[in-house]
């Protein structure tokens, strides 16, 4: 039988194929390096601008007028606190609704509906959350200019990205695990809070953690509260001397914002000031890192534990 | 044995008696009717899957369901034990009467976890939760409202000797079931269904993921168990039905072709499509 090509034809190319392959390894390389190392250089750069305000004090110290004396203490703390509230509003609800579509909701245009709209809310711009927050949170239920006020903003605004997070881990928990729960004559619920949920944590506090390192540099929504720039004092502390030793004053307080010190610092026309600034983001940026690091171990470790 | 309903309701009616049962393992004599389908019908939407089934599953006996693939072997497995209510539109026409409580199993009105609680069910694949060997099989328990320390150690070794898997097993009840190899697996499988010590076991295709060698411990096992459960198993492999069972039902397009004797069905089928299939000449 004759074949289609001679061997030669045949080698040739093959070589021309594999050629191909090659320019893509080194484009797709080219490509990954330069982003990864415009991100390096930012973070160098900043360090290197903000390198003499690094230190204890600068952690330690309020925003003041002398820019030599001024720290971060209030804007982290503040950042800390919210993302406390964020964290425990987004994650019940989010995991909630997540359980519910997966789990529970009948497949019907209603949930279709539903479903769709929760994948667009993750792509409305941040500020009309903030405006949003600003007429419901501050004004219509009184709660004011707040760490409270502005958690909640940043969990509505991470709540797409927890409930998608979650549903996907939900749904690679295996046909057949909950076929078996159920073949034993659990109900619904059994199923899901022995069996889905257990065998999804990972997944969903990945989800969690990259909504609240997205949450973390927010600027818009809490500046649109009413966050404020120049705080010279501590929101109470959440824990208390005497029973039940939980204090929940600090919800209520004013408050401010990594984001938003670094902002203000950026508008000054002090060039003193712009060392801070860079000193506050390289902290904000290695805040964020280190989240997305937390997440990349804590699914590993679920992954190394549980392996289908 | 019962371990949702009560016990003590009075048997409603005297289930039809077998044909004899022509098996050279033991004696001819006629067996009880453990359950039977009669003019079952299954849809999944609109799509008719099982088609006027009348079957009766003799009691502490092991029936295989045989035929080609899609011919909806697994589907009338799985109204045994309504796994189909897990999907939307499924509907189901016609009856599975479970003896001796005379409960249609597929009525309106039954609880489809009700079912599931009395009878236990083996999958195609090996599929043990990724917790604990002991866990595993405790969990059917644990669901029972069983939480005393002793009771489920008893119950779990028990469940896991029934399985022939506790001497595998004994020294590692702590460690993770995802340890153990495919054959052990299913074996867990099958020891998590007997510890609710079901009235029927359903086996679907039971060996279709596993080597030869764990093949033959898993249909050693299916024969041990008969004496205690009543089982139904459905399997690609005619040998394995011809080795394993008592009866066996050859169905083809949603339907019941024929129904007998194993030993009758393999050497002298009265019909021609069952006859075809088991000669290999189509399926």
């Amino acid at each position: 039988m004759a074949a289609v090509m001679t061997l030669e034809e045949l080698r040739a190319g093959l070589a021309w194929r594999k050629n191909l392959d090659k320019v893509f390894v080194v484009l797709g390389l080219v490509i990954l390096l330069t982003c990864l190392g415009l991100l390096a250089l930012l973070f160098l750069d900043l360090v290197r601008d903000g390198g003499p305000r690094f230190g204890w004090d600068f952690l330690t110290n309020f925003p003041s007028r002398k820019a030599e004396r001024a720290g971060i203490l209030s804007a982290w703390v503040g950042t800390s606190m919210i993302m406390l509230v964020t964290m425990l509003v987004a994650l019940p609800v989010g995991v909630a609704a997540a359980i519910y579509l997966e789990e529970y909701a009948p497949k019907n245009w209603f949930t279709g509906i539903i479903e769709i709209n929760v994948t667009n809310l993750a792509g409305v711009p941040s500020i009309v959350y903030g405006l949003l927050a600003l007429g419901l949170f501050v004004y219509t239920f009184g709660l004011g200019q707040s760490v409270l006020s502005a958690g909640l903003t940043l969990a509505l605004l991470i709540l797409p990205i927890v409930i998608v997070a979650t549903r996907e881990a939900l749904r690679a928990v295996p046909k057949a695990i909950r076929e078996a729960a159920y073949g034993l004559g659990a109900t619904r619920w059994e199923v899901t809070k022995d069996h889905v949920l257990p065998y999804s944590t990972g997944g969903i506090l990945t989800g969690l953690i990259l909504g609240l390192s997205r949450a973390i540099g927010e600027t818009a929504p809490i500046i649109t509260i009413g966050a404020l720039s120049f705080i010279a004092f501590l929101p109470p502390s959440p824990v208390g001397p005497e029973f039940p030793f939980l204090n929940f004053e600090w919800l209520r307080s004013e408050f401010t914002a990594m984001p938003i010190q670094i902002f203000n610092w950026v508008s000054r026309p002090d060039q003193a000031f712009q060392a801070n600034a860079a000193a506050a983001a390289a902290i904000l940026l290695a805040m964020t890192l280190s989240m997305n690091a937390i997440a990349i171990w804590i699914r590993y470790r679920f992954r190394k534990k549980i392996n289908w | 044995m019962n371990t949702t309903t009560d016990i003590a309701a009075p048997r409603a009616e005297t289930p039809p008696a077998l044909a004899i049962v022509m098996d050279e393992r033991q004696p001819a004599r006629a067996t009880p009717a453990k359950a039977v389908a009669e003019k079952l019908d299954f849809w999944y939407g609109a799509n008719h899957a099982l088609r006027n089934i009348n079957l009766t599953i003799p009691e502490n006996q092991v029936t295989a369901l045989i035929g080609p693939s899609g011919c909806g072997k697994s589907t009338f497995l799985r109204c045994f034990n309504r796994m189909h209510d897990l999907q939307p539109e499924t509907r189901y026409a016609g009856s599975i009467t479970l003896y001796p409580e005379n409960v249609n199993l597929v009525g309106k009105g039954v609880d489809p976890i009700e079912v599931r609680m009395r009878i236990g069910m083996v999958f195609q694949k090996p599929n043990p939760f990724p917790k604990t060997v002991f866990e595993n099989v405790a969990y059917g328990l644990r669901l029972r409202g069983v939480n005393n320390r002793t009771e489920l150690a008893e119950r779990v070794e028990k469940a896991l000797r029934g399985a022939a898997i506790w001497d595998e097993v004994k020294d590692r009840l702590g460690d993770s079931a995802l340890a153990l190899s495919g054959g052990q697996m299913q074996r867990l499988c099958i020891a998590r269904a007997l510890a609710t010590e079901p009235e029927i076991l359903l086996f679907d295709e039971p060996t279709s993921a596993l080597d030869p060698i764990a093949t033959a411990k898993i249909e050693e096992l299916i024969t041990e168990l008969r004496s205690r459960v009543t089982i139904l198993i459905v399997t690609h492999n005619m040998q394995q039905a011809a080795r394993v069972s008592d009866f066996t039902a050859f169905m083809y397009l949603g339907e019941l072709v024929e129904v007998d004797a194993t030993s009758k069905i393999f050497t002298n089928p009265s019909k021609k499509a069952t006859e075809d299939y088991i000669t290999g000449r189509y399926g």
